[in-house]
């Protein structure tokens, strides 16, 4: 059935309006939830579920076609393109973070501080305040929650950027491990970097107790806590689903799924993890270093 | 030019409508009173002869091309499909026009820019919804809301028309007062959104940011009154607080500044008067009209989910929240903005009173200024 | 040719209500999109009746200010998000297939998703409307701080953004993997039809500017729920801020709606005028540096919020350069039309009004671009009349030359031309007494988003109105022209246009549920663009 002249076109699937539905289910949990609504999460945790339901059987079924051999080198570069563009479309959602974290550094805060073109804005409304990056006291220093203290670059997240580092590196051997057939080194590799993956999460919640704790930044500490927690958050959300594809990933190749020619599916997560790690480096130079 | 042009529009909106022509046509933009918005007014004039010169071209050859190459003329198509020169000329040329027209445009920008040695500085700061100025010289604070009469008017009813106002929705109680051929400094921020202050005849709009200050200067030629609107989406009232310069020389300028405060220093002093229930309540019921209509309505009702009804509500009607209700109109809460600096004790009493006394909240409760002033911090 | 086009065994086309909630089929996916957008074009339509029943006079006639606000925000939401961008992602789905020779869209199941997000995208919008505190009301660009004074609606907007926003990048995606990676050999992408080129173009934008949005008006709900102060000073942010990546997403996305329409009418023009597009090669260039330039124009919506003068030259210089790109599309097709030999069927009409009215629309806008009088301009009814030139009468009658034109290879029949000819009339008539005045109530000095004003403006405001309504009741008439037609009619060759080129024209008419499944064998002439 599967000629490389023809492409495969799938049969009818009832999993893209599924999915669909299920998106509007936890988003309305999701708005419900900010709105106070009592049946919130309920409602919310229905939607998480019908998502995850919706990953497994679609996947399921990409997996059994493609294990089938009903997808032809043309399907395979079509994923490839897909993951390719996906991953470039989480590279802009960053940069809009990215954006703000520069604004406020490069614009917002000089102005208030009354430097640039903002001397007027300074001298009539914020007369007391003082640019500085890292922020440690807000323009309006009453409703916000002023950090004691920031966190240096070269602690934890200096031990991150090599814990990611040499999970790029592991997950590259456990590639070129897949292309020499050597499954053994393969499963290792892989099963390494899984652990790097996690390893990585769980130093980044030590030092979000830490900084929520004990020093007092928050997400509601101004400026420097919104960007610093949303783009970090947002990357140890990135490292998170990572890992755990990593993880199904691993799954796979203990059951002896992939041949060292068709393993689309592995390539993508790698790619993917390769760019929490491009992103990582963005967020250990602008938002922890200089 | 203009006027032949608006000439001939007129004549064919009469003939194909019948309106009543009462208003002058206004179809182009207004040339303004100051330098700064003559030269605008030049620059836009410039950028639509232009556009109107090359659409004219264009569409031009176009319509010849139309009718002369159609296939019920028996024409047969050509088979040509680039030529190279034609088109880098038809590159050049437009990249040419824009070149002309950046010149001007960036030389005007930068005079625009230029603030330096003004002798008058006005902090204009937009409110949900009307504007407060501040004559930081002359140590002067005015807020200027809607006119009670375009207040009235806009109300949903059936025995309104504003078409009777010329200035309807264009006017207010406290103008902007400025000296004439003077190089006046305007200040624009805000309190809770975004607004933007614009008066056509200055030749600019700014827009007025919350926690930010934009530095922009005018200088009026000629006295006169001269309105403009917020122009910037604000909320419910956006089309609702207007801008009105009243442009006077220097010497009244002067003389209004000094009664303007004489003026505020003797109603602050009455504003401690105790008064009668009667005055209470008039004097309450225009304080309402002017600052809080706008959110919770006429009658009293509110708007459901963003503005409270008063109406019934029980801040504004049991006696053991009558504190509250004080602290409420001085402080502000959430959306509800304060009140204490722009309304003197007298007003606020006597709007209290009137909010507990009318649309059939009949508490029968008198306040009176000295009852504010003992809540003020 | 119908061997190209021949039923596979064992793929036949699935019935009931299954073949259009599963389909993996890009013209019933197409067909779909297609449909939601028009019925979207009619209830955001239905809220522009509304704007314009209570701007008819002077005075509040009908509606509270509030819900007067809530119908500006709704409507352009709709309008853009659900009435334009799908219909251009409908043509895309059903044409580009059919256009580069593949059997159906690279990633068909992803397809069907992209549609089917759409609608419950717009339920949880709509639903904003029957909510506490009512829907959206700050302007579809959302502005805060006043965007974060929202009751009950808030979250909904924002997660209505988002869901839309996974939609097109799906979409996006699907359509650029179609393009590189699934044309008929032969078909190298300087001989694919021009429609195609400026998809792949605005799939490109899309990929880029959408994801900022969802960032964007992420940062909103956390400065709402979660003490973030992104955009409040008192913070360290700034509320200018939100502006800046809302336009960088913003002013792209102009372009993903005008683009499919360059493209539209590049497809037309050359049928009717019998004679080849003029310049392709410099169409492919102007509409990539339309695109490239598209990303460094953003701030020129906001030259009056007090940017360093440095800045404001600095877009504006950029802004005004995109007119040069944009007038050698307009005079290649000024050019395709000359010495050609023409006919004016119902598409060419909409074509040719699209070239000229889109023009005054950019003329307004390179008005618009020039800073110091854009101080005057800006937030008046002069843009307002700009940018219905360029989406209404640019966008949107493209899609309309596109429906007609291609409506024979969907259906297999063709339209009644008599009354897409008089459509086409009161369309164009009634758009320039709606919107032409505009530019006159904007330069007399009034704002834009207020549901009553001044008495100055009274009679401008009027004769739009009159138009709105003309332009509305004249749309009925296209839906049943399209009904009618789906249903019978004359029948439609292979080839309904005696000078139409390209490959979707080589398989019968109504296209087959299958076509390319093997690659066809392109000649030359096929290639002929
Ligand atoms: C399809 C959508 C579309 C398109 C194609 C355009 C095209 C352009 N737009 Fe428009 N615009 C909008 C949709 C669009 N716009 C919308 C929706 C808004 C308002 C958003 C909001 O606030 O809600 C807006 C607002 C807007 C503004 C902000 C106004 C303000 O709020 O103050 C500006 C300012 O520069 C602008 C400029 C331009 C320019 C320079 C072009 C150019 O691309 C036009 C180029 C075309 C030509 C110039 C004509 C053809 C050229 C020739 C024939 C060559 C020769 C010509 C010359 C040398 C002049 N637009
Ligand atoms: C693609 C985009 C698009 C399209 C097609 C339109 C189409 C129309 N638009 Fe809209 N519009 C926008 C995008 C668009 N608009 C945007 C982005 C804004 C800015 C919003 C903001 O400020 O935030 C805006 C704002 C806007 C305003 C300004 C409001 C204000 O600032 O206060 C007005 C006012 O006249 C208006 C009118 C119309 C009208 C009359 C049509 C008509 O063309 C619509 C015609 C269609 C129909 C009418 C539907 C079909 C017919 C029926 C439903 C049958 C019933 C008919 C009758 C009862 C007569 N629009
Ligand atoms: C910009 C809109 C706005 C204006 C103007 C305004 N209010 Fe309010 N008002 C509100 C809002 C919003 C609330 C609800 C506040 C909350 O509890 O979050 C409110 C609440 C109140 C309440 C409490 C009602 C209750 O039952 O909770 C009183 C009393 C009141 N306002 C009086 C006034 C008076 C008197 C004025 C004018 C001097 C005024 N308001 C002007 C928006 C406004
Ligand atoms: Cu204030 Cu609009
Ligand atoms: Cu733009």
């Amino acid at each position: 059935m599967a000629t490389k002249d023809i492409y495969y076109v799938p049969e009818g699937s009832k999993w893209p309006i599924f999915g669909s539905f299920a998106l509007f289910v936890l988003f309305i949990g999701g708005a419900l939830l900010f709105n106070g609504n009592a049946n919130a999460n309920f409602v919310l945790y229905l939607g998480i579920a019908l998502v995850f339901y919706m990953f497994v059987g679609w996947f399921n079924d990409v997996i059994g076609e493609s294990r089938s051999g009903k997808y032809s080198g043309q399907v395979d570069v079509s994923f490839r393109m897909g993951m390719g563009w996906f991953i470039f479309s989480e590279v802009m959602f960053f940069a809009a973070f990215f954006g703000a974290l520069f604004y406020a550094r490069m614009f917002s805060i000089p102005w208030l501080g009354g430097l640039g073109g903002g001397s007027a804005t300074h001298e009539f409304l914020w007369s007391a305040f003082e640019a500085s990056w890292p922020l440690s006291v807000t323009p309006d220093p009453t409703n916000f929650d002023q950090p004691k203290e920031v966190i240096p670059a070269f602690g934890v997240p200096g031990i991150n950027t090599l814990i990611l580092l040499t999970s790029g590196v592991t997950v590259t051997f456990a590639h070129w491990a897949l292309k020499n057939n050597k499954r053994a080194n393969l499963n290792i590799w892989l099963a390494l970097t899984v652990i790097l993956g996690f390893v990585f999460v769980y130093f980044q919640a030590e030092e979000y107790a830490h900084a929520y704790g004990d020093l007092n930044l928050k997400l509601s500490s101004g400026i420097y806590g919104s960007t610093f927690y949303m783009l970090t958050g947002f990357h140890g959300f990135h490292v998170t689903m990572g890992a755990i594809m990593l993880l199904v990933i691993l799954l796979r190749t203990i059951k002896g799924h992939f041949s060292k020619k068709d393993h689309f599916a592995f390539e993508a997560v790698a790619w993917y993890w390769h760019f929490v790690d491009v992103v990582w480096l963005g967020l250990f130079i602008f938002v922890y270093w200089i | 030019m203009t006027s032949i042009f608006k000439k001939a529009i007129q004549a064919i909106f009469l003939v194909t409508l019948p309106i009543s022509a009462f208003a002058d046509w206004a179809l182009n933009m207004r040339e303004g009173v100051t330098p700064i918005s003559q030269k605008v007014y030049d620059m836009h004039m410039v950028s639509l002869w232009v556009v109107t010169i090359i659409g004219i071209i264009v569409f031009g050859i176009m319509f010849w091309s139309i009718f002369h190459h159609r296939k019920s003329r028996g024409v047969k198509p050509a088979k040509f499909s680039h030529s190279t020169t034609v088109e880098i000329i038809w590159t050049a040329i437009p990249l040419l026009i824009i070149i002309g027209l950046a010149i001007p445009a960036t030389k005007l920008l930068i005079e625009m820019d230029d603030t330096s040695e003004t002798a008058l500085t006005v902090k204009a700061v937009g409110y949900q919804w009307k504007w407060k100025y501040e004559y930081l010289e002359d140590d002067l604070t005015l807020y200027s809301n809607l006119d009670e009469k375009s207040v009235e008017l806009s109300q949903r009813a059936d025995d309104v028309d504003p078409m009777e106002y010329s200035d309807y929705l264009l006017n207010v109680d406290e103008p902007l007062v400025l000296p004439t051929n003077t190089k006046i400094r305007i200040l624009t921020t805000a309190n809770d959104v975004i607004h933007a202050w614009w008066v056509p005849d200055l030749g600019w709009k700014r827009d007025a940011i919350p926690g930010f200050i934009n530095d922009n200067w005018a200088y009026i030629n000629e006295p006169g009154t001269y309105r403009g609107q917020c122009a910037e989406i604000c909320g419910k009232g956006h089309g609702y607080m207007p801008i009105v310069v009243k442009a006077v020389s220097m010497d009244d300028y002067k003389v209004w500044v000094a009664e303007k405060k004489q003026e505020q220093d003797e109603a602050n002093a009455a504003s401690s008067k105790t008064m009668t229930k009667e005055e209470l309540m008039t004097k309450g019921e225009a304080v309402y009209k002017a600052n809080c209509l706008a959110c919770h309505q006429a009658n009293g009702q509110g708007v459901k989910g963003v503005f409270p009804a008063l109406a019934g509500s029980k801040i504004a009607t049991q006696p053991e929240n009558l504190k509250t209700h004080i602290t409420h109109i001085l402080y502000g809460k959430n959306l509800m903005p304060p009140f204490g600096e722009q309304l003197n004790d007298g007003d606020i009493a006597a709007v209290t009173t009137y909010e507990r006394n009318a649309w059939g909240n009949d508490t029968g409760d008198v306040v009176q200024p000295g009852d504010i002033a003992a809540e003020r911090k | 040719m119908s061997t190209l086009a021949h039923e596979h065994d064992h793929h036949h086309a699935p019935s009931g209500l299954k073949r259009w909630i599963f389909s993996t089929n890009h013209k019933d996916i197409g067909t779909l999109y297609l449909i939601f957008a028009l019925m979207m074009f009619f209830i955001g339509g239905a809220m522009a009746m509304i704007i314009r029943a209570e701007l008819f006079q002077p005075g509040l006639q009908f509606v509270d200010p509030q819900f007067y606000n809530s119908m500006v925000t709704v409507h352009a939401l709709i309008m853009i998000f659900g009435a334009v961008m799908p219909a251009g992602v409908g043509l895309a789905n059903w044409m580009i297939p059919l256009m580069i020779g593949a059997p159906d869209m690279a990633l068909p199941r992803m397809n069907n998703m992209s549609f089917w997000i759409l609608p419950f995208g717009f339920a949880l919008l709509i639903s904003t409307l029957f909510m506490n505190g009512g829907g959206p009301a700050g302007g579809w660009t959302m502005y805060p701080p006043l965007v974060l004074q929202l009751n009950d609606a808030f979250p909904f907007l924002i997660f209505t953004v988002h869901i839309l926003g996974v939609s097109s990048i799906m979409g996006a995606i699907n359509i650029i993997a179609t393009v590189f990676n699934m044309r008929a050999p032969g078909m190298t992408l300087m001989k694919m039809p021009l429609f195609v080129w400026t998809w792949v173009i605005t799939a490109f934008l899309l990929i880029a500017s959408l994801p900022v949005l969802a960032g964007a008006v992420t940062m909103l709900l956390t400065d709402k729920y979660f003490g973030t102060s992104f955009f409040s000073a008192a913070g360290g942010g700034d509320p200018v801020l939100f502006q800046h990546i809302f336009w960088f997403f913003g002013h792209p996305e102009v372009y993903i709606l005008a683009l499919p329409a360059f493209g539209i009418v590049s497809t037309i023009i050359p049928t009717f005028a019998r004679k080849p597009l003029f310049g392709y090669a410099s169409m492919v260039y102007a509409t990539a540096s339309i695109a490239i330039l598209s990303f460094f124009v953003w701030a020129h919506h906001m030259f009056t919020v007090g940017m360093p003068i440095k800045g404001e030259l600095f877009f504006m210089y950029a802004t005004m350069l995109i007119a040069v790109p944009t007038g050698v599309k307009v005079f290649n097709w000024m050019a395709t039309m000359w010495k050609g030999a023409m006919t004016f069927e119902a598409p060419m009409l909409f074509s040719i009004a699209f070239v000229i009215l889109f023009t005054i629309g950019g003329f307004s806008g390179l008005m618009l671009g020039i800073t110091p009088v854009d101080f005057q301009y800006h937030d008046t009814y002069f843009v307002v009349a700009h940018f219905h030139y360029v989406l209404l009468t640019g966008a949107v009658f493209s899609l309309m030359a596109a429906a007609y034109y291609w409506l024979p290879k969907w259906t297999g029949y063709m339209y009644d031309e008599k009354l897409a000819k008089i459509h086409f009339w009161l369309s164009a008539i009634a758009s320039n007494v709606l919107f032409f005045p505009q530019h006159f109530l904007g330069l007399a000095g009034m704002p834009r988003r207020i549901p009553d004003y001044n008495i100055q403006f009274a009679d401008f405001n009027m004769i739009s109105s009159i138009g709105g309504f003309a332009y509305g009741i004249s749309q009925l008439l296209f839906v049943y022209i399209v009904i009618k037609c789906a249903l019978g009619g004359k029948k439609a060759k292979a080839q309904a246009w005696e000078g139409a080129k390209g490959l979707e024209w080589t398989v019968p008419s109504p296209a087959p549920f299958h076509t390319f499944e093997t690659p066809p064998k392109l000649t030359k002439a096929m290639l002929e663009n």
